[in-house]
């Protein structure tokens, strides 16, 4: 079905001029997203876009441009553009594209027909059924900020005079939303989701009831005092961390001099607890796919084994300067040159339930939210403080409800304060896979 | 972009089946950017965007859909998708005639960045990365951008507004990393603006590149921040983001009338201390949020959402203005013709107070000094809210001391705005910000004066 796309990137590719490498993104995608309020559609919006990039590589100078339009006349505005763009680069030895390397592109199944013949109706349903679940799962919820619906197909092909060409599509869809749980004066909010490939794997009612029960959970919230304790970080808030962990790893950041782990592949970065993977090809991951940016096939890569540092991730481009091969971990878009970075990043899970990791700890905080990561987090330093929601834990259990405070360490302590790692993977709607996570001797700012 | 005969035909087809409102908003975007880092300018990138959005409003329900295709077939399409979207009950034609009326943002564009050759853009990213390596062997790595954009948008709706307007933007940007005993530190320095290439003559690249690395040399000293409550002061022009998310999304009606604001309700109470004057304005001149009109055709206002610490306003887009039978504060901005509008702020700033800035300082026993706050996040339901410090001090004993290294502050919106107990009379805008919410990002601005906030906490790891 994105044969079509795969069609335009050839004749593109077959526009290339002696001497000229090019190589051509296509992109088409058709979304849907529903907001539900109040029992009704406050919004549907459904839409089908495209787009085109273009690289081009003459003489160790690489010039892009992309358009939101196939229409033959914007593609040979855009290759105009790439074309005039070359010669303002400066002059990379190892500037280039990436060259087909024998590893077969996996078949997985990313798109299913269901969810292309899925109907409209049966999609505000859906919705609709999230937010009645929310507002009936508890007399103290008192709206919701929002529950939605939300799919998309995904076709991609990608081109080269390298010899590259592949094109695949993908599907996937989730369910959100944000309750809100008021006492008196009170508010307190709490998020919950389902995702899937198609319509069948979602399940609204449990999104529902833990969005229901992340946000009454949170009333009487107080204000925790100071100090250094152990954390429990559940499965969002370690995703969330696992994301930033992976930019340290990404080859570019390594070769640029700005990765805090740059000088120490095949040491102890981290509890031997650990086993850092970055797996693409597992279909359970919402970002799974088969091909990376340049379209070199998706492969299963690890990072870190029993807390020792076994790899960084490259593209074609930082692969050549480390001279090392690309571990296929092209990132990009239509709008942009394939950067480096993971594409699904995940712990190994360990043995323990969440209930038995809070069994273990005497006095602690288990986090369910954190704010502020884009601002709290230098994955350059390591250096970390971010906002913080969730429960105290005293003797084992689960105790009062605790907000405005802010967790904080670096990251190179954290990975070696890591005490355990929880057996209940999460798939969420980001390439990054939660698990509960407990982590020794955070700061805690508060009161 | 489109003629206004084919507008009015496709909003007669949006309105056809019962729709109450429909709007057209078309946006011929033109994006380029060059980066360089690592000691090489790795590439130029030009990038056009091209397409309209329809929406069709049916009592609570919108409808919407867009296309990258403007001919009138493809319009037409779109417009039946939209109104399919919103279900309405069919009610015969609607007759749509049209207004036509101009935007003006008082000023005009002297260099349209695209009129300037891209070997005068390269070289200003060639300067900047020399000069910020010149501040010294610390300096370990430098990245330098630059780009610019040219954002024609039109907007037609069923009330017959009819309105085009042509907005230019230019930003560059400077981050260096230094390298030290103890590790890595960053140091970053951004300008944008709502001009074309003169911004260059407002501003020397060289000086703009060695602030970014005197940051980042700074901090290669900076002690951990510490953790607890003290008094924060914030540097004039550095902490407008406070405000944005104390605030400002707060005060924003969508998530006001979902209950989703602690500011709900408080129209006419005092939420702030006395003194303190919250304005949002999308008319101040050449600054990053800047607009002539809003996303959905209306013009930019100056609103004043707190005066002398009293609520008087919140800001409103087209839609809950229309439920509340009010006007837009022409505050409804889209990321793109892709997305839906929504009520954002544009350049939110705290008006200046009286006092000497550095009487502020000299009056503060023990805390810390933010010159400069870097992006922030806001629960506005809860009003629970934190902000990163990028650039920071200890206050002892009434003077500015020691650095500190990165860290949040975390506070609460209606308490933080109750304990600011000092403002200076040194008002500045602070550097352009992308704000998101929803997954759609639009630029803003912000500015204050320098100011004291009796007691934040603040989340370092040192006791």
């Amino acid at each position: 079905m994105s044969e079509d796309l795969l069609a335009i990137a050839d004749r593109v590719v077959a526009m290339a001029k002696p001497g000229e490498q090019i190589e051509a993104v296509v992109v088409r995608g058709t979304e849907t997203e529903i907001r539900v309020f109040g029992g009704d559609v406050e919004s549907l919006s459904s839409a089908q876009s495209q787009g085109v990039g273009i690289r081009i590589v003459v003489d160790g100078r690489q010039g892009f441009a992309y358009a939101g339009s196939l229409d033959e006349s914007a593609i040979a505005e855009t290759l105009a553009d790439a074309r005039d763009n070359v010669s303002f680069a400066t002059f990379d030895e190892f500037a280039g594209l990436a060259e087909p390397d024998g590893v077969v592109i996996p078949v997985l199944d990313l798109h299913r027909e269901a969810m292309v013949s899925f109907a409209t109706a049966d999609k505000i349903a859906l919705a609709i059924e999230l937010e009645r679940v929310v507002m009936a799962a508890d007399p103290r919820i008192s709206g919701i900020e929002s529950a939605e619906y939300a799919d998309s197909i995904s076709e991609a092909a990608i081109a080269s005079s390298a010899g590259i060409r592949t094109a695949g599509s993908e599907t996937s869809c989730f369910l959100a939303t944000y309750a809100m749980a008021t006492e008196g004066d009170e508010t307190q909010t709490g998020f919950g989701f389902s995702v899937g490939r198609e319509p069948s794997d979602l399940t609204p009612s449990a999104a529902a009831i833990e969005a229901a029960e992340r946000a009454t959970r949170m009333l009487g919230a107080v204000q925790p005092p100071s100090g250094r304790l152990t954390v429990v970080l559940d499965p969002w808030v370690t995703a969330q961390f696992l994301g930033i962990l992976g930019h340290t790893l990404d080859g570019e950041s390594v070769l640029k001099g700005r990765s805090l782990f740059a000088e120490r592949l095949g040491e102890s970065v981290g509890s031997s607890l650990l086993t850092l993977i970055d797996d693409p090809t597992d279909v359970r991951s919402f970002t799974a796919t088969d091909a990376d940016g340049e379209g070199l096939a998706a492969r299963r890569n690890v990072l870190i084994e029993n807390g020792v540092l076994q790899k960084f991730v490259h593209n074609a481009y930082s692969a050549r300067r480390a001279g090392t091969v690309s571990t296929g971990n092209a990132v990009r878009g239509f709008k942009s040159t394939p950067s480096v970075g993971c594409l699904s990043v995940s712990l190994v899970p360990g043995i323990s339930e969440p209930a038995a990791l809070i069994a273990g700890i005497d006095d602690g905080v288990l986090v369910q939210e954190v704010s502020g990561l884009h601002s709290g987090v230098n994955p350059v330093s390591g250096d970390f403080s971010t906002g913080a929601e969730g429960l105290r834990i005293r003797n084992g259990e689960l105790a009062e409800p605790v907000r405005e405070f802010t967790i904080a360490s670096t990251l190179q302590k954290m990975l070696r304060d890591v005490q355990a790692v929880g057996s209940d993977l999460q798939f969420l709607p980001m390439n990054a896979t939660g698990v509960s996570l407990v982590v020794a001797d955070l700061t805690v700012s508060g009161s | 972009m489109i003629e206004q005969l084919v507008l009015e035909e496709v909003l007669g087809v949006a309105m056809r089946t019962g729709g109450e409102f429909a709007e057209v908003f078309a946006e011929d975007r033109r994006n380029a950017s060059a980066v360089l880092d690592d000691g090489r300018v790795e590439e130029l990138t030009s990038g056009r965007d091209r397409g309209a959005g329809i929406r069709v409003v049916v009592g609570d329900t919108t409808g919407f859909a867009h296309t990258a295709d403007l001919t009138e077939a493809g319009l037409i399409a779109a417009a039946e998708a939209a109104a399919a979207a919103a279900r309405g009950g069919g009610g015969g034609t609607n007759i749509v005639a049209l207004d036509r009326r101009s935007a003006s943002r008082g000023y005009d564009i002297e260099t349209y960045p695209g009129d300037v050759p891209k070997a005068r853009k390269v070289e200003l990213l060639g300067r900047a990365n020399d000069a910020a390596r010149a501040v010294g062997g610390a300096i370990s790595q430098v990245s330098v951008s630059y780009g610019d954009n040219r954002r024609h948008i039109l907007v037609a709706n069923s009330d017959g507004l009819f309105v085009e307007d042509d907005t230019v933007r230019t930003f560059f940007a400077v981050s260096c990393v230094a390298t030290g005993d103890a590790g890595m530190q960053t140091g970053r320095e951004s300008v944008g603006h709502t001009i074309g290439f003169e911004m260059f003559d407002m501003y020397d690249v060289d000086q703009l590149a060695r602030n970014a690395a005197d940051r980042a040399l700074t901090k290669l000293a900076a002690r951990p921040a510490p953790s607890g409550q003290m008094p924060v002061v914030i540097g004039s022009g550095g902490g407008g983001v406070l405000f944005h998310e104390a605030c400002g999304h707060g005060l924003e009606a969508d998530l006001v009338a979902k209950g989703a604001s602690v500011f709900r309700g408080r129209v006419g109470q005092q939420v702030a201390s006395k003194g303190v004057t919250v304005v949002d304005d999308g008319t101040m001149e050449r600054e990053w949020g800047n607009i002539a009109v809003d996303d959905e055709g209306n013009p930019a206002q100056r609103n004043v959402l707190i005066e002398d610490g009293v609520l008087t306003d919140y800001m409103w887009d087209h839609l809950r203005a229309r439920k509340e039978g009010r006007r837009s504060s022409g505050n409804g901005r889209r990321q793109s013709y892709q997305n839906l509008p929504m009520v954002r702020m544009t350049n939110t700033y705290l008006l200046a107070g009286e006092e000497d800035p550095e009487s502020i300082i000299a009056s503060t026993p023990k805390g810390v000094y933010v010159k400069h706050l870097g992006g922030g996040q806001v629960n506005t339901a809860t009003g629970d809210f934190v902000f990163g410090m990028t650039e920071a001090y200890l206050i002892e004993d009434g003077k500015i001391t020691e650095p500190l290294r990165e860290g949040n502050l975390i506070g609460n919106g209606p308490e933080v705005l109750q304990r600011i107990d000092a403002l200076g009379n040194d008002f500045a805008m602070g550097p352009p910000g992308t704000c998101g919410k929803d997954g759609q990002g639009v630029p803003v601005g912000d500015g204050v004066p320098t100011l004291r906030v009796s007691s934040l906490t603040i989340g370092g790891t040192a006791a």
